[in-house]
């Protein structure tokens, strides 16, 4: 009814006392803001988490010995033995065991830290002892040369695969680093190796953000030949392990033959077990954790709304006070109870459309910060924006209600001798 | 002028509650016929029923008991919402403190009761124009009530008092909140639309003086018509010289 009129009317009214209308609006813009602000970078984040994770692989599965039970009072007993621990027999029985299922095997073994030293230029490092698979799984992308592979772990050749880091920081972009030999300095000596690769260095999410050192002290991995690195390692066995099944194979699935073939493994030991995860799990349970997180800050939000929508409930109850000769006159012109209901109703929705609006801005440009800090990249979800607005516009209808329904009872006799 | 009656109010009674044993009775047991084309003053002191009597002629209020017919339509049992429509169309208010709807603009006011009465835009504002010219308000069509002084704002109540074409002019007190001379311009307009316009007009006022410019002159005392006089109307010449 007379829908036009109403929304020019109320936009009038809106005009007239400018400060009013946005204080009234305080509580939907704080309240719409912070929901779409949580939402948008809630979803940059499970998007860069689930990036993230999927670079690392979601069909790789994890196998990792632990401890059975850990004593509390004894605690852990810390040093396994090699006993203990998966040999590379095992691990190729396992591997002719599955064959149809397994795309590759990474094992590896840390050696310890280092620095790559060229006269008065030097280059951090990690050392890392590994196999051939573990380009495809831990997802290296080579920029040059080429990973190790299956001859320079049988041979342990003194190979090496650097980032292009260490590269730059070395090498300054001037020569060729492939086939020129590295000195590695570390605590108990001196080695050295030739490059045969160079990867591209990736930053990731769980690394990134507080990420302060500079590119020249920043420390990188080196990959070398995971027989290379028993020499040096106190167990020649390996405490965990990874496996990327064949991209036909369900991960989920295969995780639990997995677990069973080593359960069966260890069924003899009595301290320690396998522990099989696989990343798919880990994903699910990080993007539950950060909707749980969601569901919470959007709950307070509701709150803020709530709030918001009392306080555009007592500001039109004051406004159909004031405009109690209003009413009254335009009752004695003829308007049926339903148009001032409808007025007045239509004057509540809009302020809390326009409310509404003007927090999905704030809290786009919001998001946009907070996003910005996280080093996610930002989504716009249009259907969150589509339900905010409408939703404030329930609210609007909901407090709205009341005061219209009081302005529209109003006897026009009363409202016209009020002063 | 026609002998169409357009109030017809047969002993009617007004009662006000207030707690079971005082009951007020306010109007009581009155008759009032006014044909079409009159103009008509109800004159009363403050406290006479005066106010009361109004609020029922201009079906803002029910009677307790009695019948009345306004222009052939019985009001008595009406519901609220049949009164709203019986005000729309049939009655054009003005009221001393012009009651303007605020941050309107003359136009929009003037459009008010043919909004309610759901005219389309196009007629209701060609003939919210028109009304305007006829009150001498045209070239401030645009202007909201604040912008404007008294008797420009009673002016504009007029244009609105006759956009549906009712069938009378209910005027509470149109000069009580005016000056003498704007006073004068009010009610010459008024003469206006009841000369030239042929309208039934139903002057409320405590001013004799007013009164005596009117066709007809009901007094009421305690609820009651204490007299009802026809009133020749003070000629022309006299109206003009206090208007100059």
């Amino acid at each position: 009814m007379f829908l036009k009129e109403n929304i020019l009317l109320a936009i009038a009214g809106l005009k007239s006392n400018k400060i009013r209308a946005l204080l009234t609006m305080l509580g939907i813009i704080i309240g719409i803001g912070s929901v779409i602000a949580i939402v948008t970078i809630g979803n940059a984040l499970t998007s860069s988490v689930s990036d993230t994770f999927s670079s690392m692989g979601a069909n790789n599965i994890l196998v990792n010995v632990t401890e059975r039970e850990a004593d509390p009072y004894r605690g852990s007993s810390g040093k396994m033995d090699d006993e203990d621990l998966i040999s590379m027999e095992q691990l190729e029985r396992f591997q002719a065991r599955y064959a149809d299922e397994i795309g590759a095997i990474a094992i590896s073994i840390g050696s310890g830290s280092g620095k790559v030293k060229d006269g008065r230029r030097y280059a951090n490092i990690n050392i890392e002892g590994v196999n051939e698979g573990s380009k495809d799984i831990n997802n290296i992308k080579m920029q040059k040369g080429r990973f190790l592979n299956a001859k320079d772990v049988s041979a342990s050749r003194k190979a090496a695969v650097v980032s292009d880091k260490l590269v730059h920081n070395i090498f300054k972009d001037k020569t060729d680093p492939l086939g020129k030999e590295i000195n590695i300095y570390k605590d108990d000596g001196v080695d050295s190796y030739t490059i045969v690769g160079v990867y591209k260095y990736e930053q990731n999410a769980f690394q990134g953000g507080g990420q302060t050192t500079s590119d020249q002290d920043l420390s990188t991995t080196m990959y070398i030949p995971v027989t290379v690195a028993q020499q040096t390692a106190e167990n020649q066995n390996f405490q965990y392990f990874m496996v990327k099944s064949k991209p036909s194979v369900d991960t989920a699935v295969f995780a639990g033959t997995v677990q069973k073939y080593f359960d069966g493994l260890y069924a003899n030991n009595e301290k320690y077990t396998c522990q099989i995860q696989n990343m798919e799990s880990y994903l699910a349970e990080a993007t539950s954790t950060l909707n749980t997180i969601s569901v919470a800050v959007a709950a307070i939000a509701a709150i803020a709304l709530l709030v918001g929508g009392i306080g555009v409930m007592n500001i039109m109850l004051v406004s159909v006070t004031e405009r109690t000769r209003e009413i009254g006159t335009r009752k004695a012109l003829g308007a049926r109870s339903i148009y001032i209901k409808m007025q007045f109703i239509v004057e509540s929705i809009i302020i809390c459309v326009i409310g509404g609006i003007i927090g999905v801005l704030f809290g786009i440009g919001l998001a946009a910060v907070g996003v910005n800090l996280l080093h996610a990249t930002l989504k716009i979800s249009i259907p969150i924006i589509i339900i905010s607005v409408g939703f404030s516009m329930c609210i609007g209808v909901f407090f709205g209600y009341y005061p219209a329904s009081k302005a529209a009872k109003l006897d026009p006799i009363e409202a016209l001798r009020y002063e | 002028m026609s002998g169409k009656v357009i109030i017809d109010m047969q002993h009617i009674n007004k009662n006000f509650y207030i707690g079971t044993p005082n009951e007020l009775h306010i109007i009581k047991d009155m008759s009032l016929t006014v044909t079409e084309g009159a103009f008509v003053s109800i004159v009363g002191a403050s406290g006479s029923g005066k106010s009361t009597l109004m609020n029922m002629v201009g079906v803002l209020d029910r009677p307790t008991s009695g019948d009345y017919i306004l222009d052939g339509i019985p009001i008595a049992k009406m519901s609220d919402n049949d009164m709203s429509d019986v005000r729309n169309r049939k009655i054009g208010f003005v009221f001393q403190t012009y009651n303007l709807i605020p941050r309107s603009s003359a136009l929009k006011n003037v459009e008010l009761p043919m909004l309610y009465a759901g005219m389309d835009r196009k007629t209701r504002t060609k003939r919210a124009k028109e009304l305007l010219d006829m009150v001498g308000m045209k070239d401030r069509m645009h202007h909201q009530p604040n912008e404007l002084s008294g008797g420009q704002k009673q002016r504009v109540a007029i244009a609105r008092a006759l956009a549906n074409d009712p069938a009378m002019i209910l005027a509470d007190e149109p000069t009580g909140a005016l000056d003498s001379a704007t006073g004068r311009m009010v009610m010459d307009l008024l003469h206006k639309v009841h000369k030239e316009g042929g309208k039934t007009i139903v002057l409320i006022t405590h001013n004799r003086d007013l009164a005596a410019e009117t066709e007809r002159i009901v007094t009421i005392k305690d609820g009651m018509i204490v007299s009802d006089v026809s009133n020749k109307p003070q000629s022309e010449e006299k109206v003009e010289a206090s208007c100059s």
